[in-house]
C-alpha cells in the first residue's frame, strides 16, 4: 500500500495533516501501537521541517511487509552541511516556526531516534529527501 | 490523579473533553517546546503548556496523549477545539501560569516524566 500527500511550505495552519492521515490508516490497519507512534512522529517532524523550510514537498509512505518507508521530498534551499544539521540544538528556523513550538533543533534528531533507518540526501538551491524506515515490532 | 482534581485545583475549566473528568493519570510535562514534547515515549500524561495554536493539538495528537491544560488563559480557537474533539482529547484552560500550575500539581502528588 502507498499513500501520497502533498504539503504547502509556509502553510503551518496544515501542517501535521499528511502525519494525522497517515496514523488513521495506520490504526485502521491494526498496527502496533509503539510502531504508530514511532512513524507519525518522525512524520510529523518532517513535515513540520517542508512546511518550515521549503516551497513545497510531497510525502509518500509505503506500507511494505517487514515496516514503513517514509520518503519526503522537498523543493527548497536545500542543507548545506547536513551533520551540522543532525546537532541537536542547531537550527535555521525562523522566529515563526519558533513561535509554533518548533525551530530548536530537536527535530532530526528525534527523526533518527524513531527510524531504524534514515538518510538524507540534500542539494543546495534545489531540495531535501529524507528516507526514513520503521520496522513492524 | 484524577483530571476532575486538576481542573478543580488549578480554578480550570474544561474547554472540550468532559467525558474524561473522572480518567486517572500519574504523570505531567510543562513546555512550550513541541519538539520536546515529542520525544517523550510515554502516552498517559498531562501536558501543560502555555503554548495555545494548532500545532499544541497537532503535537498531542501524534504522541498519543489525551490531555492538554493551557495556563493563563490563552485564547483556544475553534480550529483547536475541533481538531481535540476528533481525536477524544480533552482541553482544560487555566488563569494560573505554568509554574504555579505545575507547583500546584506536582506538591499534590502528579508525577514528572524527568
Amino acid at each position: 500500500m502507498e499513500l501520497e500527500y502533498k504539503v504547502e511550505g509556509g502553510d503551518f495552519t496544515q501542517a501535521g495533516y499528511a502525519s494525522s492521515q497517515v496514523k488513521k490508516v495506520l490504526k485502521q490497519l491494526g498496527i502496533n501501537p509503539i510502531v504508530i507512534k514511532r512513524v507519525v512522529v518522525a512524520l510529523y517532524e518532517a513535515e513540520v521541517n517542508i512546511v518550515a523550510h521549503a516551497y513545497r514537498g510531497v510525502i509518500t509512505a509505503f506500507l511494505n511487509e517487514d515496516g514503513i518507508r517514509l520518503v519526503l521530498d522537498d523543493e527548497g534551499p536545500g542543507i548545506p552541511d547536513i551533520d551540522q544539521a543532525m546537532v541537536k540544538g542547531y537550527s535555521t528556523a525562523s522566529k515563526e516556526v519558533r513561535e509554533m513550538g518548533f525551530g530548536a533543533g530537536m527535530g532530526l534528531p528525534n527523526i533518527k531516534d524513531n527510524a531504524d533507518e534514515f538518510d538524507i540526501v540534500s542539494e543546495v538551491g534545489k531540495g531535501t529527501r529524507l528516507n526514513i524506515f520503521i520496522k513492524y515490532i | 490523579m484524577v483530571l476532575k482534581e486538576i481542573v478543580s485545583m488549578t480554578d480550570g475549566k474544561v474547554i472540550c473533553g468532559e467525558s474524561h473528568l473522572n480518567d486517572s493519570i500519574e504523570y505531567a510535562f510543562a513546555s512550550d517546546l513541541m519538539s520536546d514534547v515529542l520525544t517523550l515515549r510515554i502516552t498517559n500524561f498531562l501536558l501543560i503548556t502555555g503554548l495555545a495554536n494548532i500545532q499544541s493539538v497537532r503535537t498531542a495528537e501524534m504522541s498519543d496523549l489525551k490531555y492538554i491544560l493551557f495556563a493563563r488563559d490563552k485564547k483556544i480557537t475553534e480550529e483547536m477545539i475541533e481538531l481535540a474533539e476528533e481525536n477524544d482529547m480533552m482541553i482544560i484552560s487555566t488563569p494560573y501560569s505554568v509554574f504555579k500550575t505545575s507547583g500546584i500539581l506536582y506538591g499534590a502528588g502528579l508525577k514528572p516524566v524527568y
